[in-house]
């Protein structure tokens, strides 16, 4: 329970936060930690739901924007990068940088707090 | 707590962003940063566009006078409907922001040697070119120019510079254009001088290979001397069909330029001053178009029709943009440039124009001696003279700045000196004379052809353009049809300029400007058309000396010329296949050649297959057609066979003779020169050995070409619309369109018709048009290229020319923006 409220809340936070655009693309580094202060979980537990968290929402906002642009300009971008022209790879790598950076940001913070 | 792993974790974490917000190093570029580009509310997402966007919409502008309307039809024109003449333009500039802002800003950085401060160090020596070219200084003496006489066009430039900044002010930092987000870097405030900037880039573009080929010219003359010189650089063309047409009688020069006394031994044969080495970059040399008209006489309606088609860089987003601008003094129809207000070549109700490239020469080198390497004083008329000093700061990122001090002298910046200089320039200090850089009001005449109602007012308006020169076709509802080659053009001696020229007194300075009333000019001609392919304008009954001939193409003239004096009952559909004719005049005055000299019997079977692929050729250069590529194999290697042997020795560049050169050559003489092989000693090669060789080289160069499946003249040619950063993943490749160099479809790889325009001067205009691009900018719309298809299989779009009241209820208008008063 505690594990998926974590992920809920990390997506939360981050989508928030990302919100304010002026305010770097790291921001939610700052969120997650939070809540991986908050909720008190096993290191592994919170680096899964810092990572899941904001993997999912990226993933999941990428795609909102994707569909409905027909996958125009991310196949152009997964060329370019280069990740073989493959929108779908290019989600999953979205969902992959931001996941690394808010669950290490999790597991910093649960590190912070101690075992549970 | 633990210590060591809370540590390590929060030493990852902070390493991760840091290498996720930072550009990498890959392969000579940078990456985007990373953690920044892919994040769904920051980077390139948030320019993924809807496919099924909605444009439309309401702004409110600070300043507007009345209320401006615009409708965007199904192509993404918009049509701006406005109360007054300003607002229209400040309209016009949020809207070329809107759609093509990346690009305005990219291209006025280029022209200001502005590179460096957005992508680093390795473009220094592209904005150390452009600084040193005078590129800033030009425009600014224009801005000071225009500023204080033409109070109607700083209000026009002004009130587009306002609607460009009240575009980027609306922008959300997520908001704003994929390329800054790819480069990192931000849009800065747009100015008026930007627009200004954006001139003199297209005037670099059309008149600046000028700086190059001086300096190759002058090469060639060291290395050949002056005879040989004037036999691969000739100034006759047997061949050409001028713009005027031949036996026109010209009146008698206000101006007769004195030729220097010492003209042979100071200039024509002045062998003594060494050689110079040529610039990095080089404005294309098939930048050329072609427009004609023709008159009511020769169409099916009785109505006039025109036609053009800039030939320019291929590029993606396009140099074009297509617009309507209505409001109570006028209502126009064509491309624009993004960068500039109004429309730059199109028609309005009563008038249509069109332009090509004049191509005559107005950019000169001189020789300056100076008292020493502070550049301070310099040697003019006898005496010692004050040279001022520009600094050009070129700002680099992540790195210091890079100073350019130019010396001014009275001829323009010193462009190469000790400090700038390639290995072979040692010692000379090479002043720079370009019409670009005087003031002038060039940008009226298409702020007055947007509002021209007869040829009266054509003639007014064209009589202000400058640089670079252009040849403006004309036609009117009322059935006028003119051309007039117009631009500010030096009174120049035979071959003046055509090699750097002696700067240590007034000499060899320029002495006088042509008066624009002996530009050449034709209206309404018996013949019923007028036309130009960037041809030389007159026959050598013209009192004045047009340029080096290597400067002007001739065959496109001709096949346009033969076609429309045959042509009778002309309609658009016979001139959209005008536009698109694949036809090869040149390979059809070539080929007998080849084939006269080629001895079939001593052909090996290889060989013979190719020739016969030759000779079996319609003469069109269709996408699938195989000749095309076998002639332009044998071509280029006779070309090589025959000149390689005396070009390969020359340590510097020394150009390359011209196609017609060699075809010239050979049409009237069968014993040719240079077809001797200097390498050897025993013999003396003849015109049928070169063809010998030749046919054997491309026979093997043409085996591989088949092998790889490209012998059909379209995957051999393999066009492009690249994106302007050189992007495969942006740009357009492998399109399948024929023409070619000499061609009237003048596609090359990478260059070709930017903008196809047909305008039949009917009571209600009917009007075409396609460029390869789309009116949209970002690569992640469906608008950024939908032309490019179109464009390449020929077809083209009814262009919708409507009043306002006719626009409310159309069906191809999709969306509405309202501007009104902030």
């Amino acid at each position: 329970m505690k594990f998926i409220v974590s992920i809920i809340l990390t997506a939360l936070l981050a989508f928030a936060v990302g919100l304010f655009t002026k305010l770097p693309w790291y921001s939610f580094a700052i969120t997650s930690f939070i809540v991986g202060i908050a909720i008190k979980q096993k290191s592994l537990n919170a680096f899964l739901a810092g990572f899941l968290g904001v993997a999912i929402l990226w993933i999941i906002l990428a795609a909102l924007k994707d569909i409905p642009n027909e996958h125009l300009l991310s196949t152009k971008v997964a060329s370019l990068l280069p990740l073989g022209g493959s929108w779908i790879v290019l989600l999953l790598v979205t969902g992959l940088v931001g996941g690394l950076v808010s669950g290490f940001a999790a597991l910093t913070a649960s590190f912070l707090r101690g075992k549970p | 707590m633990r210590i060591v792993p809370l540590l390590l974790s929060a030493v990852c974490t902070i390493a991760l962003i840091w290498v996720l917000n930072k550009q990498l190093p890959v392969g000579g570029s940078k990456t985007p940063r990373l953690g920044y580009f892919l994040s769904p509310q920051h980077g390139f997402w948030q320019n993924a566009d809807a496919a099924n966007m909605d444009y439309n919409g309401e702004v409110r502008l600070e300043g507007l006078q009345g209320k401006v309307e615009v409708y965007i039809d199904d192509r993404l024109v918009p049509h701006i409907y406005a109360d007054q003449d300003e607002d229209a333009y400040y309209v016009q500039g949020f809207l070329h922001a809107k759609f093509r802002l990346w690009q305005m800003e990219f291209q006025t950085h280029v022209a200001a040697g502005r590179l460096s401060e957005i992508v680093g160090k390795e473009r220094i020596k592209t904005d150390q070119f452009f600084r040193r070219l005078g590129m800033v200084y030009g425009a600014e003496n224009t801005q000071r120019y225009v500023e204080k006489n033409n109070p109607e066009m700083k209000a026009a430039i002004d009130a587009y510079a306002r609607g460009v900044n009240a575009y980027i002010k609306s922008l959300k930092p997520e908001q704003i254009p994929f390329e800054y987000k790819l480069l990192d870097y931000k849009p800065e405030e747009w100015t008026s001088l930007k627009t200004y900037l954006f001139q003199m880039f297209m005037s670099y573009d059309l008149t600046a290979r000028g700086a190059t080929t001086d300096l190759q010219m002058t090469n060639a003359r060291n290395y050949f001397g002056y005879n040989d010189f004037n036999k691969l650089f000739t100034n006759v063309q047997d061949s050409l069909d001028p713009i005027i047409p031949k036996g026109t009688v010209y009146a008698k020069p206000a101006l007769v330029p004195k030729v220097p006394k010492d003209v042979d031994t100071a200039y024509l044969n002045n062998f003594s001053a060494g050689s110079t080495a040529t610039s990095p970059i080089v404005p294309q040399k098939g930048n050329g178009s072609n427009n004609w008209a023709v008159a009511g006489t020769k169409t099916k309606s009785g109505k006039p029709i025109l036609c053009n088609d800039p030939h320019l860089g291929l590029n993606l987003p396009s140099l074009w943009f297509e617009v309507q601008i209505s409001t109570p003094t006028h209502n126009t129809y064509g491309a624009s440039f993004p960068g500039s207000p109004a429309v730059i070549i199109g028609f309005n109700d009563s008038i249509a124009w069109g332009v090509t490239n004049a191509g005559r020469d107005v950019i000169d080198y001189y020789d300056m001696k100076f008292r020493d390497s502070s550049l301070k004083e310099y040697w003019y008329n006898g005496k010692w003279v004050n040279a001022d000093t520009r600094k050009e700061i070129i700002k680099v990122k992540d790195s210091a700045d890079q100073v350019e001090n130019i010396a001014m002298t009275v001829y323009g910046p010193v462009m190469y000196d000790h400090h700038y200089k390639n290995n072979s320039t040692n010692g000379k200090n090479l002043a720079l004379r370009w019409t670009a850089h005087d003031a002038g009001s060039g940008l009226l005449t298409f702020y007055l052809l947007n509002r021209a109602k007869n040829f009266d007012d054509y003639l007014a308006a064209i009589s202000h353009w400058n640089c670079a020169g252009q040849n403006f076709a004309f036609a009117s509802h009322s059935g006028d049809i003119a051309i007039k080659q117009q631009g500010t053009f030096v009174a120049r001696w035979k071959r003046q300029g055509d090699f750097i020229l002696p700067g240590t007194d007034s000499t060899y300075a320029w002495q006088g400007i042509i008066p624009v009333e002996e530009n050449p000019m034709i209206k309404n001609p018996a013949r019923g058309f007028v036309s130009s392919a960037n041809q030389q304008s007159t026959d050598s009954a013209y009192p004045y000396y047009l340029g080096a001939a290597s400067n002007f193409p001739i065959y496109r003239g001709l096949s346009i010329n033969r076609k429309l004096t045959t042509m009778t009952g002309i309609t658009p559909e016979d001139m959209q296949h005008l536009q698109m004719s694949n036809y090869n005049v040149f390979a059809e005055m070539a080929r007998p050649v080849i084939l006269k000299y080629t001895n079939e019997s001593l052909l090996t079977a290889d060989e013979k297959k190719y020739i016969s692929l030759l000779k079996n050729w319609d003469l069109n250069s269709e996408v699938d057609a195989k000749g095309p590529t076998v002639f332009n194999t044998i071509w280029d290697s006779l070309e090589a066979v025959v000149y390689k042997d005396e070009f390969a020795n020359a340590k510097n560049n020394v150009g390359w003779p011209d196609d017609p050169v060699l075809l010239e050559a050979l049409l009237k003489d069968s014993a040719y020169s240079f077809a001797d092989n200097i390498n050897t000693t025993n013999k003396k090669e003849t015109i049928a050995d070169c063809m010998m060789e030749a046919i054997k080289r491309a026979t093997a160069a043409l085996q591989s070409i088949d092998q790889s499946g490209n012998l059909a003249w379209g995957k051999f040619k393999d066009t492009r619309v690249s994106h302007l950063l050189k992007i495969p993943a942006l740009s357009r490749l492998h399109l399948p369109i024929g023409g070619g160099k000499h061609i009237i479809n003048a596609t090359t790889d990478n260059h070709g018709p930017s903008w196809r325009m047909i305008v039949h001067l009917t009571d209600e205009i009917e009007a075409y048009g396609v460029y390869p691009g789309g009116q949209h900018g970002n690569p992640g719309n469906k608008y950024y290229d939908s032309f490019v298809d179109s464009w390449a299989t020929g077809k083209y779009y009814r262009l919708l020319f409507i009043k306002k009241k006719d626009a409310v209820r159309n069906q191809r208008m999709k969306w509405v923006i309202t501007f009104t008063q902030a």
